[in-house]
């Protein structure tokens, strides 16, 4: 008998006792699935040129993709603004699986309405789920502003946003003067980057459309992170850095507070963010930057629409990013970059000279959303690494252009090539024929990991097997000495897992690496 | 806690009595759980409190007549009505979920020889990835598929010209990437059923060309008021694409043979009860679906019983069995030891004196371990308050599961049930419980909030609100990573997590001591 009230096993262990090896041995027996033999075999050929060929032949199918649809972008942005509300228009599961996926990465809670459309609101349009939802939402929430996204039954049967909320205010569902801003965000178009994109223009419309201030008449720069997993550890870190330099600055969406509410017996549902007040003054704002281009590029038009000026990084990490960000807030707000920063610059570019020898020459393979594998590649480059393999399911050509001109800007770029609109399942042939030494991304990584024996660093959304990692930061130097730390972490440990068998392999087991 | 239940001076028997859970005496609040009802429901807008109100309620004692005869299910023991199975009320935060969530994510995606197709844009697959923890046996990508996320990514394209042709290559595909797969679903997501695709088509004839079974399943999202409509459309597709070739099926029947239906594997808990169920001389010729395959799923109908544990999402496709090809079907409890025996008694009956032996040796086999762990938990969780609200089964089959470690249940509630699983609560619950269906956001905060249970199970949704309150919470879908529940090795697991949530220290500290005003005080003087 395996289990016992003293040593209770749980699943792992449970499970490769005799009595349930032999239970999956009689049940193997007679199951009806494809032979030992003919999984050996295929298994197999997977790993070589030719399945590589085929599989990169696909053109319809997608096997684990690395990017989800627009209207989780919708729901985390409405994340970052004071007391607001997430309304998703259309069928209810979507915001079921929007909630579960943020919560199980943040572990924290996650909130959002659904307007509940069902198959008579796919025949006589949602409406009325419209009117009902946002006066139920008003009354139990209590919240000061709802943003509406949609679905893609709500976009496939084209309700029209601006209409029906329009409707709804003048049925009195909520006051009229009531912030309801919204975005469409069809889940068949683009990725949650897309969402998120067009719920942050939606929302700065919204409030800038009708708002007499003039851009520029404050000194103020209007942040956009982008879709960010670790928004919680690196807003505060880049609030922290636009401190030290004396900058007048308003996030356009912080969910850092939302995403981290502390426990001490409430349960806030709302916590952080940026105000409506904060909102309607951005338009003044002399610029509006987005941390991560491929994120803001609507959002950004828009800004400069308004007369700001802009500009965009790839979620600024390490070195060379980060001095990007910091000269470039330093040119827009004519405040130097104080001395406290360049030794913190100093202290990271120490680091990594202290760990050179280990780094040099590492080949790793990156993965993710275009801008995070972007930062990613680039700090790798700077390590002397050899970002090999760079895979973006949601980046285009034009994210694959500019991951070239990257590639070419360094000696360690040569075999470097950047994989658009391809899934992790074309990554997995990309493993088994030019293996790397390190695959950075998400916990999807983990059954590449698993098949292909390649370590998994998980430095990027969604992180749902490891905890807490997205409550410190990633940009920034500081954040670039965190990346750096997990790096040589996953690398030593690998390092000693080589060399631990006593009398065989530990020659090299080296106390001091 | 009732009156007169001091956990500290109560005298427990550690011996298990397999006729009687421990807790059976208490009685929730009733009039304190009306008055919370009333309150809660002050805050929705009018219309919508009437219409909130038929799904709020609290259980009502039922006077057994003293001869009256005792069904399958054992005495009623209070009435739980409420209505349920109809439409969530927009914009209130219902728990729920959608019809594909239902038929991908639960029936279809643990059969693990078929890839499932999320057929139409990337989110569903995404959102559903690995995320049930259905177990499986297999290696994954070659010959087994169960945690990958396979969809056809549909683009503006594919929804302004349809979607038909790009199934039908990516079917091709699959063949190419997957040869040894055993036959595909196509799990239709909002889209499909809303652009006048036709699925069945593409299927029908695909299946020809592969010379495979090919699935289509119409369990678009917008269908149906949650995940349930989902699963009773995902049974009528195994009744007309799969049972429909159970005759060809190889598989030498025997005098024992069952199926095990309704029990997804999660953590493992189909494997959990598989043994139990071999150990007393049953072969189990297929399980639905946790760890099947298809062909497992063909050959059901030559079963001499079907067992039924997920009753919910999984009985329909019972009743068929049992109309056309005359298998009888019986409902079992693998919670918790009173059940269990329970159970594997009623199971063992059907198949006479020598099983029912056998069954009497599983249960004094076990009898060591159940009381091993009674001995060890229950002094650490005897008397703490338990609400439960969660899919449409265990609200109801994990509450003597609690009950024989001396716990108790405060409330319950389903969030996709039907008003038969209400009347099969009325066998578990006790009176004054408070009952709740398809509950919203709001209203299990304000619960939790005036209840203040030693102990929330519910959802992944749920968790985190109810933890920041100072609350311990147990994910009542997927064991929170943890399982099997199912058997007796899985309630020894069960009753450890409920220990560990319960008692682990951090729920102290969450109070800062210099909050009241004492501490600092105390240090300025």
């Amino acid at each position: 008998m395996p289990q016992s009230a003293e040593k209770i096993l749980d699943h792992g262990p449970l499970f490769r006792e005799p009595e349930y090896q032999e239970m999956f041995a009689r049940k193997k027996a007679c199951d009806g699935a494809a032979s030992v033999d003919a999984t050996a075999l295929q298994s197999e050929y997977t790993k070589g040129w030719e399945y590589r060929e085929k599989n990169f032949a696909r053109e319809a199918l997608v096997i684990n993709p690395a990017k989800a649809c627009q209207p989780l972008g919708a729901v985390f942005a409405a994340a970052g603004f004071e007391k607001t509300m997430s309304f998703v228009h259309g069928s209810q599961g979507c915001a079921a699986y929007f909630r579960s996926h943020l919560s199980r990465h943040f572990k924290e809670p996650c909130t959002a309405v659904s307007s509940s459309m069902t198959e008579d609101a796919a025949v006589f349009g949602g409406l009325n789920n419209m009117i009902d939802g946002l006066a139920n939402c008003y009354s139990l929430y209590q919240p000061k502003m709802i943003t509406v996204s949609t679905t893609c039954m709500a976009e496939v049967i084209g309700d029209d946003l601006f209409g029906f909320i329009g409707n709804a205010k003048a049925k009195g569902s909520v006051p009229e003067d009531f912030d309801v801003p919204f975005a469409h965000t069809p889940s068949f178009v683009g990725s949650h980057i897309d969402g998120y994109d067009n719920a942050i223009k939606g929302i700065l419309e919204h409030f800038w459309k009708d708002n007499a201030a003039a851009a520029g008449s404050s000194d103020t720069i209007n942040i956009v992170p982008g879709f960010d997993g670790f928004c919680v550890g690196n807003n505060r870190e880049l609030a922290r850095i636009l401190g030290l330099i004396g900058v007048s600055y308003t996030f356009i969406g912080d969910a850092a507070d939302q995403f981290d509410t502390p426990s001490d017996g409430e349960y806030r549902m709302y916590d952080g963010g940026t105000t409506i007040d904060e909102l309607k003054a951005a338009k003044g704002a002399k610029a509006t930057i987005a941390l991560q281009q491929w994120n803001s590029r609507k959002t950004l038009e828009y800004a400069e629409s308004v007369g700001q000026q802009t500009a965009s990084f790839h979620y600024p990490l390490g070195i060379r990013a980060t001095d990007d960000l910091l000269i470039k807030v330093s040119a827009l707000s004519g405040k130097a970059i104080p001395e406290a920063l360049r030794l913190e610059r100093g202290r990271l570019v120490d680091a990594m000279a202290d760990s050179q020898a280990h780094l040099h020459g590492k080949r790793y393979a990156i993965f993710g959303d275009p801008d995070f594998v972007q930062a990613m590649a680039r700090f790798t480059l700077e390590t002397g690494g050899e970002p090999v393999h760079c895979l973006s399911t949601n980046g285009g050509k034009e994210w694959a252009k500019d991951m070239q001109a990257l590639f070419d800007s360094s000696p360690f770029g040569k075999a470097c090539k950047a994989h658009a609109h391809k899934d992790l399942w074309h990554l997995r042939s990309l493993l088994f024929t030019e293996p790397v030494d390190f695959l950075i991304g998400n916990s999807y990584g983990k059954y590449l990991e698993r098949d292909t024996g390649t370590p998994l660093i998980r430095l990027t959304f969604p992180i749902f097997d490891r905890h807490h990692h997205h409550r410190f930061p990633v940009i920034g130097y500081q954040g670039g000495l965190r990346v750096l730390t997990a790096i040589l972490d996953k690398l030593f440990d690998k390092l000693d897992a080589e060399t631990s068998i006593a009398g065989d392999t530990d020659i090299s087991f080296d106390l001091t690496r | 806690m009732a009156p007169g239940l001091d956990p500290g001076s109560r005298a427990f028997p550690f011996t298990f009595r397999e006729d009687k859970s421990m807790s059976d005496s208490y009685e929730n609040d009733g009039k304190a759980h009306e008055q919370y009802i009333t309150e809660v429901l002050a805050q929705y807008p009018e219309k919508f409190a009437k219409r909130r109100k038929k799904h709020l309620s609290v259980a009502k004692a039922v006077e057994a007549e003293p001869d009256a005869p005792v069904g399958e299910e054992g005495p009623l023991l209070t009435e739980c009505d409420v209505k349920s199975n109809i439409k969530s009320i927009p914009g209130v935060m219902t728990i729920r979920g959608c019809a594909y969530a239902g038929s991908k994510g639960v029936v279809w995606g643990p059969v693990k020889d078929m890839v499932h197709i999320s057929h139409g844009p990337v989110g569903c697959g995404q959102y559903s990835w690995s995320q049930r923890r259905n177990y499986y046996v297999g290696t994954t990508g070659i010959d087994a598929f169960g945690t990958m996320q396979i969809t056809s990514d549909f683009q503006e394209k594919d929804i302004v010209f349809g979607g038909d042709k790009k199934l039908d290559k990516v079917i091709d595909e699959i063949e190419e990437m997957f040869p040894l797969n055993g036959g595909i679903s196509v799990q239709s997501e909002c889209p499909i059923g809303l652009i006048g695709d036709d699925i069945e088509a593409v299927s029908r004839r695909k299946g020809k060309e592969i010379g495979k079974t090919i699935v289509p399943v119409r369990c678009e999202g917008f269908r149906g008021v949650s995940q349930s409509l989902g699963h009773h459309i995902a049974n009528d597709a195994i009744r007309d694409w799969v049972l429909d070739k159970s005759a060809e099926a190889e598989w030498e029947a025997g005098p024992y043979d069952v199926n095990i239906v309704g029990d997804y594997n999660i953590g493992g808990d189909a494997w959990a009860s598989r043994r139990l169920l071999e150990e007393m001389g049953l072969r189990i010729c297929g399980n639905w679906s946790g760890d099947a395959t298809l062909a497992e799923m063909e050959r059901a109908p030559k079963a001499k019983l079907n067992l039924i544990h997920c009753y919910r999402s999984m009985n329909y496709i019972c009743r068929h069995m049992e109309e056309k090809y005359g298998v009888p079907w019986m409902e079992y409890n693998f919670f918790g030891p009173s059940q269990i025996a329970a159970s594997l008694r009623k199971i063992a009956k059907h198949f006479g004196p020598e099983i029912e032996a056998k069954a009497e040796e599983v249960i004094a086999k076990y009898k060591p371990l159940v009381d091993g762990i009674l001995e060890k938990y229950t002094p650490r969780l005897a008397g703490k308050k338990v609400m439960l609200y969660v899919g449409g089964l265990r609200p109801r089959h994990v509450m003597t599961a609690y009950e024989d470690l001396g716990m108790e249940i405060a409330g319950t509630g389903y969030e996709f049930a039907h008003n038969d699983d209400y009347q099969r609560t009325g066998h578990y619950a006790k009176p004054g419980t408070l009952i709740y269906d398809d509950v919203t956001g709001y209203e299990l905060e304000k619960f939790v909030e005036k209840i203040r249970p030693d102990l929330v199970g519910s959802g992944i949704k749920e968790k985190y609100p109810v933890q920041k309150m100072g609350i311990p919470f147990r994910q009542m879908h997927s064991w929170d990573y943890s399982g099997p529940y199912h058997g007796y090795d899985g309630f020894a697991i069960f009753a450890r997590d409920m220990d560990l949530a319960i008692n682990n220290p951090v729920w102290d500290l969450f109070d800062a001591p210099w909050t009241d005003g004492g501490e600092l005080l105390a240090a300025a003087e």
